[in-house]
């Protein structure tokens, strides 16, 4: 018994643990081949990540991104998912509105940026409006395929079984919809962080890229990597959970 | 019993249905003016060429569809565009919900009706055993076959205790094997409830075997060319097959639907040229 669970930990664990090897490894040796003026060792990086913690100048800094970002995050959702249930419930919204989500989708959002800062000045409302963004695209998008996608067939049990509209939303067509759109979501929590993020390199007086960006400045490569490292570890958790929810979802179809 | 065998279960009076005119295609007579009546407890099924406007008439007796002209009637009572409670309908299409569970599945429609948790298990599991699918009560339909997905949706149509079962091609999708099995079910599941069923199908076979009566259709608009009865005792299963008569009754329907299966494959024949040609 204890030999299967064994055998099962090392299947589920052994791939990952073999990439996270392989990156410790190439990090390792970048830092023995460029030296720590080029790029600090794991250790001295993980080291000073802890460090900064301990600072009382940094809270306020990841305070405030991560501020940014979850109401960044949550106008891309609660906007996406309402515009996108609209456009593929409404023929002619969604005929009117998909060639622009689609164009949007494609140009580097990175142009805007200069019209959003005019807009929303340097504060943390330009950094929410450029995450904002950046998520609520893919959101649309595949909100909007989710309601056309519907099975016919449920549509027409739910009829054959005298269900009211409320019944058929609340029961068949979230219940139906719900897989694709969190798909959209997956993506649309991706680009919103990347959007906050921009938005804090680019222009902005308090936030992790606004440290990132004054660190380059002085040449800190200490406090380049330890924040790297930390934007990198938030990222791949939440992409991993969202990552193992999709799946889920996506297993009963 | 005599007041059953001519008891009316559903009735269509000088039914049509024309599906209105769409961008640049001309409106489509689908079926009728047809009538017919279903007798209380009786096994009806309905065949024709492809196209004929079996779904159609399906749609009209359920209230899935209102005619276009004429009058569809459940008990005696008109259908105004809704189902009413006593009508269950099972589609050729995979309806079960991938994301319930099997019990859930079955007890959908039970639990939106508001019934009480006790009853809803007591019949689901009633339905469940019965469409043998005890063993898979926690799983979810894309754990399952083509086939038990589609127990699985006649498991909800029949939790439902209709008066009238309405079956459009429900085995469609399904192997040759599969098909006959099913068939014995529907038939055990016929006896059992005491509901009147209507069947639409493409095999003559599965028609022949199944039903008390047959009605053949034409090629579109959809009429009834003839019914059939087969005179086949209640307690029938597929090892029916074997019997002579069955292929009399094979032979008769084929007889009727090669002709109109031909005009109906020149109708698709020529719209697809004049699609081609716009």
């Amino acid at each position: 018994m204890s030999t299967a669970v064994a055998s099962t930990f090392a299947t589920r664990w052994r791939d990952p643990l073999i990439v996270l090897a392989v990156i410790l490894a190439g990090w390792q040796s970048l830092n023995l081949w460029g030296g720590d003026n080029v790029m600090t060792s794991p250790v001295a990086t993980v080291r000073h990540a802890v460090e900064l913690f301990g600072q009382s100048r940094f809270l306020p800094h990841l305070r405030e991104t991560l501020t940014a970002y979850f109401v960044a995050l949550a106008i891309a959702v609660f906007g996406g998912v309402s515009f996108g249930v609209l456009m593929g419930a409404h023929k002619l919204t969604g005929e009117v509105a998909e060639p622009i989500f689609t164009a949007l989708y494609s140009i580097p959002k990175v142009t805007l940026y200069p019209l959003i800062l005019l807009s929303f000045g340097l504060g943390i409302q330009a950094k929410i409006a450029f995450g904002a963004l950046h998520g609520i695209i893919p959101i649309v998008i595949f909100s909007m395929n989710a309601v056309r996608q519907v099975n016919r067939t449920y549509l027409r049990t739910a009829r054959a079984m005298s269900l009211t509209p409320m019944q058929t939303v609340r029961h068949i067509i979230i219940p139906a919809t719900v897989p694709e759109i969190f798909s959209g979501l997956r993506i649309g929590v991706s680009l919103t962080l990347l959007g906050t993020m921009l938005g804090e390199l680019f222009a902005s007086q308090r936030g992790l890229g606004f440290l990132l960006m004054t660190a380059i400045d002085i040449h800190d490569v200490k406090t380049i990597m330890a924040l790297a490292l930390l934007i990198s570890i938030f990222a791949v958790l939440v992409n991993s959970m969202m990552l193992a929810v999709d799946r889920k979802l996506h297993a009963r179809l | 019993m005599t007041d059953d065998k001519t008891a009316v279960a559903a009735e269509l009076v000088g039914v049509t249905r024309v599906y209105p005119a769409r961008a640049g295609h001309a409106p489509v007579h689908a079926l009728g003016p047809l009538d017919l009546k279903l007798h209380r407890g009786e096994f009806f099924s309905v065949v024709g060429p492809s196209g004929c406007g079996k779904s159609t008439l399906l749609d009209v007796l359920s209230g899935l569809a209102p005619p276009t002209e004429g009058k569809a009637f459940f008990e005696g009572r008109p259908l105004n565009d809704t189902v009413p409670d006593g009508i269950g309908v099972v589609f050729q299409e995979d309806a079960s919900f991938p994301w319930l569970t099997v019990f859930d599945n079955v007890a959908f429609g039970l639990r939106r009706k508001g019934m009480e948790a006790g009853e809803v298990r007591r019949r689901v599991d009633y339905a469940i055993n019965f469409m043998g699918l005890k063993a898979f009560a926690t799983a979810y339909p894309a754990q399952l076959s083509g086939g038990m997905r589609q127990r699985v949706c006649i498991a909800r149509t029949l939790v439902m205790e209709p008066r009238l079962i309405l079956l459009d091609e429900p085995f469609g999708a399904l192997d040759q094997q599969t098909r006959l099995l099913m068939g014995d079910e529907l038939l055990r599941l016929w006896r059992e409830t005491g509901a009147t069923v209507m069947l639409i199908t493409h095999a003559l076979d599965e028609a022949n075997l199944l039903s008390d009566r047959i009605g053949v259709m034409s090629a579109r608009p959809g009429i009834f060319i003839d019914v059939v009865e087969t005179g086949w005792s209640r307690d029938r299963d597929s090892t029916l097959a074997a019997d002579a008569r069955f292929g009399l009754v094979s032979n008769r329907l084929w007889s009727m639907l090669r002709s109109e299966s031909m005009r109906a494959m020149g109708q698709q024949t020529g719209e697809r040229a004049a699609e081609a040609a716009e």
